[in-house]
């Protein structure tokens, strides 16, 4: 078995449903995701138009995250997921470095690696990804790539030359595919980001990488001494009064 | 006019999560730094030994095995301060996962900083032969291996080799980060253990020969001319993917890091190479001792750019 992802952006509204389920799915804390929804805008007024990717761990065949994981935290199940142990990961953020994708993230409540498992616990109960379940126009295609007779296979063959991965060129094999993607909407680096041009702006983004409770110190003393816990509220708050992690010249 | 109106040059993102940012910072060059002057202490002293009579450098003995065990205890240090995790360190121990450089690293590093231990031993024991008094066994056991010291030597300097340029091969291994992706990656770690080992061996170089003084600052010149002729030509011709020539499009656009790179190659590589060349002639020793100093400073600042400039870019 070879699970598989694949998404239809021309089906694809940009509800954000799917981001939605999978951060209550998986109580993916503020400021994290393992599943995001981007929305870029293409063309001059009046002629535009809007493009919705969604964008989450790839789980690819040959992953760099699972090479370079120095205590095998992330590894693969059976069923070709590339799925991650926190309790065993020590947080040097090999992974971060190595996902050509940028789908890892350093979990704030935790502090060790996270990402999308296409919710490997449902796959285990007999149940699709909460991001599938959610999609109100079946975008969202999963299923197993090695059954000819799957929904994904047989939509695989059914767009053949039109099925694209991101950054075939990185060797990675992922095993997440899509259907109606341009070079604009895959290719980071072939659109802008432009200061003013969101959709929302005066945004207040927590810009911290990992628990901004857990400084340096508190890192070694948390084990013995406690520490105050973590949850949204309290990440909130912070986002006030905490240094970026960039000002702090890292974590 | 008609250019800037159609899809293909107008893309723009308008709803989006913020880039991760920097995620390995100043803590991950310090660690670098450090392991530079740790291994490349180690070249020198077996490179001096071998063109020169040890008597050209009586303290290089116990000396360079003192610098190491400092280098590469600060090394280690900030390795286990970046972790999020801290104490899991351990798992790198009991659950290894050897595809990963990480890994590998960390093991050979352990052993490699084991063996400068026992030399550190063996060669202050041998150079004071008071320290401790009789009783001391330890002391006295390190005095009655004395030549276990130059048994261990070839094999720590063969040892030295894979622990300098593993940081390379975990550079290698960060395919999201294009601009770390060369072969000149590993040249730059020799190139700075040589450069930082010579620098550091050159503040306790007043009481050799001037022969062995002069092999320093030999070694620095060269050193510094080919990392800073390596730098040079990824600064300028590396445009080997679209992701390395962005990172350095944004760098050679201005900024501070443009700043810290200009900075960091005047300090550590063009003005220790013009007082390492003005030393050979005026044999000037703090012309010498301000060159290691600048080389040192300044291969700070390249690495710390370096490391951080392709991180700023979007994955996705």
């Amino acid at each position: 078995m070879k699970l598989g992802f694949l998404v239809d952006l021309n089906l694809c509204m940009g509800c954000k449903g799917c981001e939605i389920a999978c951060k209550v799915e998986n109580e993916v804390p503020l400021s994290t995701w393992r599943l995001r929804v981007k929305y870029i805008d293409l063309g001059t007024f009046p002629d535009t138009r809007r493009s919705f990717t969604p964008l989450r761990c790839n789980h690819c065949e040959n992953a760099p995250c699972e090479r370079i994981c120095p205590v095998s935290a992330l590894h693969y199940l059976e069923n070709g997921i590339v799925n991650v142990d926190s309790a065993r990961c020590i947080g040097c953020a090999g992974c971060m470095m190595a996902c050509p994708y940028g789908a890892i993230y350093m979990d704030p409540e935790t502090n060790t690696a996270d990402k999308c498992t296409y919710c490997a616990h449902r796959i285990e109960s007999g149940m699709m990804p909460a991001c599938v379940v959610a999609c109100p126009v079946e975008a969202n295609i999963f299923g197993d790539l090695d059954d000819d007779h799957s929904n994904i296979s047989l939509y695989i063959m059914e767009h053949k030359g039109a099925v694209q991965v991101r950054k075939p060129e990185k060797h990675t094999t992922p095993t997440h595919f899509y259907v109606g993607g341009g070079n604009q909407t895959l290719n980071p680096l072939a659109h802008q980001r432009i200061e003013g041009y969101n959709l929302f702006n005066d945004i207040t983004h927590l810009d911290h990488v990992g628990d901004p409770h857990h400084g340096i110190i508190d890192r070694f003393l948390a084990p013995f001494a406690g520490h105050e816990k973590v949850d949204n509220t309290s990440l909130i708050e912070s986002a006030t009064t905490e240094e970026s992690h960039e000002q702090e010249g890292g974590h | 006019m008609v250019e800037s109106t159609i899809n293909a040059t107008q893309a723009v993102v308008t709803l989006d999560v913020p880039i991760q940012g920097i995620v390995w910072g100043s803590i991950i060059t310090v660690n670098m730094w450090a392991k530079s002057i740790g291994t490349g202490v180690v070249f020198l002293a077996a490179f001096l030994w071998f063109r020169h009579s040890k008597d050209d450098m009586p303290n290089l003995r116990w000396t360079m095995p003192i610098i190491a065990f400092v280098a590469l205890n600060v090394f280690l240090l900030f390795t286990l301060i970046d972790l999020h995790q801290p104490y899991r360190m351990i798992n790198i121990f009991l659950h290894p996962h050897w595809t990963s450089s990480i890994t590998v690293g960390a093991w050979l590093a352990s052993i490699f900083l084991g063996i400068i231990t026992l030399l550190m031993v063996i060669g202050v024991a041998d150079a004071f032969p008071s320290l401790g008094g009789k009783k001391n066994k330890l002391a006295a056991i390190a005095r009655n291996n004395s030549g276990l010291y130059e048994k261990i030597m070839p094999f720590l300097v063969f040892l030295a080799i894979p622990v300098t340029t593993y940081t390379a091969i975990i550079m290698a291994q960060s395919s999201a980060r294009e601009l770390w992706q060369a072969p000149t990656e590993v040249m730059q770690m020799i190139w700075a253990a040589l450069m930082a080992g010579s620098a550091a061996l050159i503040f306790i170089s007043d009481a050799w020969s001037k022969e062995a003084r002069k092999d320093l600052a030999l070694v620095l010149t060269f050193s510094v001319f080919f990392s800073f002729a390596m730098y040079m030509s990824e600064y300028f011709f590396s445009f080997k993917s679209a992701e390395a020539e962005t990172v350095l499009a944004y760098v050679h656009s201005g900024g501070a890091y443009n700043i810290e790179f200009w900075f960091g190659m005047t300090l550590g590589f063009i003005i220790p190479f013009f007082l390492g060349m003005s030393y050979m002639k005026s044999e000037n020793m703090t012309l010498l001792k301000f060159a290691a100093l600048s080389a040192l400073v300044g291969l700070f600042f390249v690495k710390d750019v370096w490391l951080k400039i392709p991180q700023m870019l979007p994955l996705s």
